[in-house]
């Protein structure tokens, strides 16, 4: 790009207009490269052309419409998907509640109402509304994200009335059936094997806690393997809102001996503690970060390993032909099947982890003062 | 200038992403793998505990995965940030 660019530099003394015709053309060609690029990729997407990203980041990305499946290519194709409600607030315009309809007509972006809709970082697709006048605009829409959640609420809710509606009519004296007898034994494990060690005699204030998020987190995790579009705990915002609530609860039941072995480890020489303190004060805040980010890289990296390998088949397609594309399809659904079969493992394994580490810190937050702690070797002597 | 060019080409974050999940790949077969060496080894000696070491080798090989994955978030940040 710079060896084209020298020549019209250099031409310029010569002659005024033919380089005025070509400089603005080649700087506008080199200084916007992504753009042109994803342009470039949106425009070969609508002439059928296969493009991984798009497919992945609509895919995972949160969005105003549910899209479920487009039938057929370029523009009499017949997309399924389900336009859902936009609620804004603006300080000049007042609260508007609209289908999300609105902003396409005949498939072109419009404006509605003074609002619309831009799409920005046009790989990423990030939706954005903006105001017309410039006001700051206050979404609160039910996207496409707090429908899943919406959607996975009531399935929880369904589940677990049933089984404690069966609880209560039977006692302890009648044996479970049908989904209470699912259920039960999974609320016992997280009581038995994750609860009690970790939380000790107070383990019933914090039991809801930890079955909320571990069948929260394991519902969450299925239904996003099913290939409507559910990608809820693949959002770093909500495993973010779950570590958080995790924080707010481990500190507000922190008792001071918590405190007191963060800033002042019992049997730690005191230049060791110099070092020891802060690191301590530090991984107060890393667990949080470590609990979100662990359950959202895994279930990501799961929906992406799926896409991609499933992409592979159109992409071989294209470059090679359909006798390519067929043969690909063989070992791509192969190692599908295998990868499912891997994240129906890591679902329930990750809202485990989470679960179980949840108890594991707000366990050391609450302990109470032990008399085996070596407060007594405090002015130990170096050796 | 044209090697410099060369060697500084648009595409050196994609390529430093894609490296860095690579290594952290590498990392997440080596933790796993002693892992596995250690449960492997215990279930030898005592069989009858099978039933917890393969409890306790799932818990932690999910730790080590996390690890291994905040690597590949690195990386992706790296191609898309």
């Amino acid at each position: 790009m710079m060896m084209v660019a020298m020549p019209s530099i250099a031409q310029t003394g010569d002659s005024m207009h033919t380089t005025d015709a070509q400089v603005p053309v080649q700087v506008d060609a080199q200084a916007s490269p992504e753009v042109h690029n994803a342009e470039g990729a949106e425009g070969a997407e609508h002439a059928g052309k296969f493009n991984i990203k798009e497919v992945l980041f609509g895919h995972v990305m949160d969005s105003h419409n549910w899209h479920i499946f487009t039938f057929g290519k370029g523009h009499e194709a017949t997309h399924a998907s389900l336009p859902l409600p936009v609620i804004v607030y603006s300080a000049t315009k007042g609260l508007h509640i609209f289908s999300s309809s609105n902003f396409m007509e005949h498939h072109e972006p419009v404006a509605y109402k003074g609002f619309s809709m831009n799409v920005i970082d046009g790989v990423k697709k990030k939706e954005v509304i903006t105001a017309d006048d410039g006001s700051k605009v206050y979404d609160f829409s039910i996207t496409k994200n707090v429908l899943c959640m919406l959607i996975s609420i009531a399935l929880l809710l369904w589940i677990m009335l049933t089984v404690a509606k069966g609880a209560k009519n039977n006692g302890t004296t009648k044996a479970p059936t049908g989904i209470q007898n699912a259920v039960e034994p999974i609320v016992t494990f997280i009581r038995d094997g994750v609860a009690i060690p970790y939380l000790g005699a107070k383990y019933m204030k914090y039991l809801p806690l930890l079955l909320t998020f571990f069948f929260f987190i394991w519902i969450n995790n299925l239904l996003g393997l099913l290939p409507l579009g559910f990608n809820l705990t693949g959002n770093i915002a909500v495993t973010a809102l779950l570590a958080l609530i995790f924080f707010a609860v481990m500190m507000f039941n922190s008792n001071k001996y918590f405190w007191g072995h963060i800033f002042n480890p019992p049997g730690v020489p005191f230049a060791i503690k110099l070092i020891l303190v802060p690191i301590e004060f530090l991984s107060i805040f890393i667990k949080p970060v470590a609990l979100a980010l662990r359950l959202f890289a895994n279930i990501f990296a799961g929906h992406t390993i799926i896409i991609c390998v499933v992409s592979l088949i159109f992409i071989f397609t294209e470059k090679f032909g359909a006798g390519m594309g067929w043969g690909s399809s063989i070992i791509s659904m192969a190692f599908t099947i295998f990868m499912f079969f891997l994240e129906l493992l890591v679902a329930a394994l990750q809202a485990f982890i989470f679960t179980n580490l949840a108890a594991v810190f707000i366990g050391s937050a609450i302990e109470e003062h032990h008399h085996d702690d070596n407060h007594a070797t405090d002015k130990a002597v170096a050796h | 200038m044209s090697i410099i060019n060369t060697i500084l080409l648009d595409g050196m974050s994609a390529a430093g992403g894609a490296i860095g999940a690579g290594l952290a790949a590498v990392g997440a077969g080596i933790g796993v793998g002693n892992i596995g060496k250690g449960a492997l080894e215990s279930i030898a000696r005592q069989p009858e505990v099978a039933g917890d070491i393969r409890a306790n080798m799932i818990l932690a090989a999910a730790l080590v995965e996390g690890v291994a994955l905040f690597g590949v978030i690195a990386g992706i940040l790296a191609i898309f940030a």
